[in-house]
């Protein structure tokens, strides 16, 4: 009995499994990081992931390619993005409620326009969404090529933004800037840099990578949007933003252990059967991750100047 | 001599408050120029005009004979000015090739070049003597490392006139030194340096010319050859400054007594405190000399009530107390002014006269039958507080941020006089003061022994602490010396004790 919990791990099945659930919640916890990075608390995230998941479905229901939905969603995510930029960088308003107020707004939005748009579906249709590309020769690797390589492009695109928001937070002026203004602000205006700018251009960039999260649900991981379908990984990618310490690398694997945690729990819930309550599977994911978070965030060192909006001209 | 600065007609309001007045002044090329002047007086204001942080109100400024565009640090640095902050602009988070760096590329190039950057670095750590290491970070700096690094940014973007704000303000008397050093070296180069301070022999010993505000204004200028310490002063505060005169102590009745006093806590960076012993009377001042971090922080806050001895008796007016609260010692007549008085001693963000009834709240004088209180009362009472201490505010509703650092000192010391304590306890009294501010601390606090209460100064200035001490005790890594008695207070010798010897 005992191993045929342990075996779960030597599935390829399980693996392939985990790098799905991670995917979107990858893309959202990225968008925090580069948020929270500029000193901009981005609490909308749910409902940017809603909204973005509607927007990349309805795009692509209505006709477009799949690709340019993922843009669609990205630029909606922007837009709404900027909204939160205004509130928040721009007139000062606590980042908190304003967050609140864009997750309910954006949220409301996808539900209400996705309604407008079909009226009278019971059952939600379906699109065809993106289909497995196996890697050529690495696929064909035995149980590592099912666990890695046989997935969506839209799961490498998940992959390929880590390295990317990797490289411009270290390697790239803008992304010093972006670590400046969260730890210092002043010191960026110091140095004749626009610290309103740079906090309004990484919310936007930020919720345009939460509403892809979002679109990867309804465009790779499920075929179809329904109510309530991002089912609180948003507030998920705030909890792992603290785990990765604010590091896109480290968002790589909290989202990982997050979703191997859940991959693990669907497959130990059948094994079970009738011996433990299904509840108790449910709800492993959450503890097992707030045990991480408590071990890895006594270390961690939050952006200073994190939720404290800044002023120009004022006194310091 | 052609000016490389030209300020001409300078105003800038914050509200009602006129910060800077109609101010006009020139600096030459190669010059140190100095800018003297209270808290307050507009020195930081009038600088950040200048670099770009605040729009002026009226008036232009030309650098080298071009109009300066207002409101845009990248412009001021473009064209050649730099500045270093009072308060250090530096992310602890980043590396200090990266704290340079920044703003010095575009936004959105797609590359810091490093290399070459940490070449241009390096070549300036040479030439200026500057040395620090381009790949630390910067949270591992020392002060003194942090200001090297903001000169240096200021140099690595060609800068030809430097700004620097109370630049001495954190260091210690040999780092200033070597800042001076440097300074001098950089004029040489060819650059011209305008320099805030409040220090006035320091500024003495190193500018070329001086310009003293006040209230805004400009209030004088001087050549540094023709000026002398008195009248610069008397400039700073727009009157004589009076130091008061300390009387012959007489002392009373023992007041405070404290016998084998140990404390220690689990935290591996409190000091412990070890076998302390002393007595107070009334009418005297008792002076605790030690380097910062000797165990300071605790014994204040043993002798305010705000943690309790792990061991040994303290006896105030002949009884030994067993209580150790904040509230039972401020009933007892303790008053208790902490060294950073915006964060322990005031709520900044609640008005003047909410922090001047703080600890009234059982005053019936100005809380009714239901526990409400009393507004008018509270503010009467307040505005009555400030009179007498000399807090000059615009509104007693205005939140106690807004006042300088004497003022909100003078508000501190006022409250807790209003309440006729017996014992001071007054951690860094002065830190961080002008002039005008700190004679009118000393004036309150002589006062207050003059009426028979019994002080004690913690503090770190020994020059302060000799003037105003009948007694000195020497804090060394927990451990209290043996009172030195005026006839044998020594600078020297303090300071030899104050570095461990005899313990």
């Amino acid at each position: 009995m005992i191993f045929d919990f342990i075996e779960i791990f030597f599935t390829a099945g399980f693996w392939a499994a985990t790098i799905r659930i991670a995917c979107p919640l990858i893309f959202a916890t990225l968008g925090e990081v580069i948020c929270e990075r500029s000193g901009v608390l981005n609490l909308g995230i749910e409902g940017i992931m809603s909204l973005g998941a509607m927007v990349g479905w309805t795009a692509v229901y209505l006709g477009a390619d799949l690709y340019s939905g993922i843009l669609l969603a990205a630029i909606m995510g922007a837009l709404f993005g900027f909204l939160h930029a205004i509130f928040t960088v721009y007139l000062g308003a606590s980042q908190h409620v304003t967050g609140i107020g864009i997750t309910m707004l954006a949220s409301s939005i996808g539900f209400f326009s996705f309604r407008l748009i079909l009226p009278s579906s019971t059952t939600p249709p379906k699109i065809i969404p993106f289909e497995k590309l196996d890697i050529p020769y690495l696929s064909e690797i035995p149980f590592l090529g099912e666990a890695l390589f046989q997935h969506t492009p839209f799961t490498y695109i998940a992959f390929a933004s880590v390295i990317i928001i990797f490289w411009l937070l270290n390697s790239t002026p803008f992304g010093l800037s972006i670590k400046m203004a969260g730890e210092n602000p002043m010191a960026l205006e110091a140095q004749g840099i626009d610290v309103l700018l740079v906090r309004t251009l990484s919310v936007i960039l930020g919720s345009s990578l939460m509403a892809v999260g979002g679109a990867y649900l309804t465009m790779s991981a499920f075929d179809a949007f329904y109510f309530g379908m991002i089912n609180g990984r948003g507030w998920i990618a705030i909890a792992l933003v603290i785990f990765a310490a604010w590091k896109p690398e480290r968002a790589l694997l909290g989202a990982l252990l997050f979703a191997g945690l859940d991959a693990y729990q669907v497959r130990a819930q059948q094994l079970a059967g009738a011996f433990i309550p299904y509840q108790f599977f449910l709800m492993l994911p959450f503890i097992l991750s707030i045990a991480a978070m408590i071990v890895a965030s006594k270390r961690t060192r939050y952006p200073r100047a994190l939720l404290i909006p800044f002023r120009r001209g004022e006194r310091h | 001599m052609q000016p490389i600065l030209k300020v001409e007609s300078i105003s800038k309001f914050f509200g009602n408050l006129i910060a800077n007045s109609d101010i006009s002044f020139s600096v030459n090329k190669g010059e140190i120029l100095a800018i003297l002047g209270e808290n307050g007086a507009g020195k930081t204001t009038l600088m950040n005009i200048l670099f770009g942080h605040y729009m002026p109100d009226k008036g232009n400024i030309y650098f080298k004979n071009k109009p300066l565009t207002f409101g845009n640090t990248g412009n001021s640095i473009s064209l050649g000015i730099g500045m270093v902050h009072q308060h250090f602009t530096l992310a602890d988070n980043l590396t200090v090739l990266e704290n340079i760096i920044i703003g010095h590329k575009s936004l959105f190039s797609l590359d810091l070049s490093k290399k070459a950057s940490i070449e241009k670095l390096n070549s300036l750590i040479d030439k200026f003597n500057l040395p620090i290491n381009p790949n630390a970070m910067v949270s591992d700096l020392s002060v003194s490392e942090k200001q090297r690094l903001e000169i240096l940014k200021t140099l690595y973007k060609d800068c030809e006139l430097l700004i620097l704000d109370e630049p001495t303000a954190a260091l210690t008397p040999q780092e200033t030194e070597a800042l001076y050093k440097t300074i001098n070296n950089m004029v040489k180069q060819g650059l011209s340096v305008i320099l805030i301070s409040h220090k006035l022999h320091e500024v003495l010993s190193i500018s070329d010319r001086i310009i003293v505000l006040r209230n805004g204004k400009i209030a004088g200028e001087q050549l540094t050859k023709s000026a002398d310490y008195k009248s610069i002063a008397s400039l700073i505060v727009g009157k004589e400054i009076q130091y008061p005169k300390k009387t012959k102590s007489l002392p009373l009745n023992k007041i405070l007594k404290l016998e084998n006093i140990f404390y220690e806590t689990d935290l591996d960076l409190d000091v412990k405190i070890e076998n302390l012993n002393l007595e107070l009377s009334g009418g005297e001042i008792i002076g605790i000399a030690g380097v910062a971090g000797n165990g300071q922080q605790n014994f204040a806050k043993i002798l305010s009530g705000h943690v309790k001895p792990t061991n040994g008796k303290l006896f105030f007016d002949n009884k030994e107390i067993n209580t150790f609260s904040a509230k039972s010692f401020m009933e007892l007549g303790i008053a208790y002014i902490p060294e950073d008085r915006n964060k322990d001693g005031l709520v900044g963000d609640m008005s003047i006269w909410e922090n001047a009834i703080m600890t009234e709240t059982s005053n019936r004088e100005i809380v009714n039958n239901f526990g409400f209180i009393k507004s008018k009362k509270s503010k009467e009472k307040s505005s009555k507080i400030c009179q007498l201490n000399d807090v000059r505010y615009q509104s007693i509703d205005q939140p106690s941020r807004l006042l300088s650092g004497g003022n909100v000192q003078k508000l501190l010391i006022g409250k807790w006089l209003n309440r006729k304590p017996k014992l001071i306890i007054a951690c860094q009294p002065t830190r961080g003061l002008d002039e005008g501010a700190i004679a009118a601390v000393h004036k309150m606090l002589l006062e207050a022994r003059k009426n028979g209460n019994g002080i004690i100064i913690i503090g770190e200035d020994l020059d302060e602490l000799i003037t105003l001490s009948d007694k000195i005790c020497v804090m060394y890594n927990g451990k209290l010396s043996n009172p030195l008695t005026s006839s044998n207070i020594e600078k020297l010798k303090i300071g030899m004790m104050m570095s461990g010897e005899g313990f």
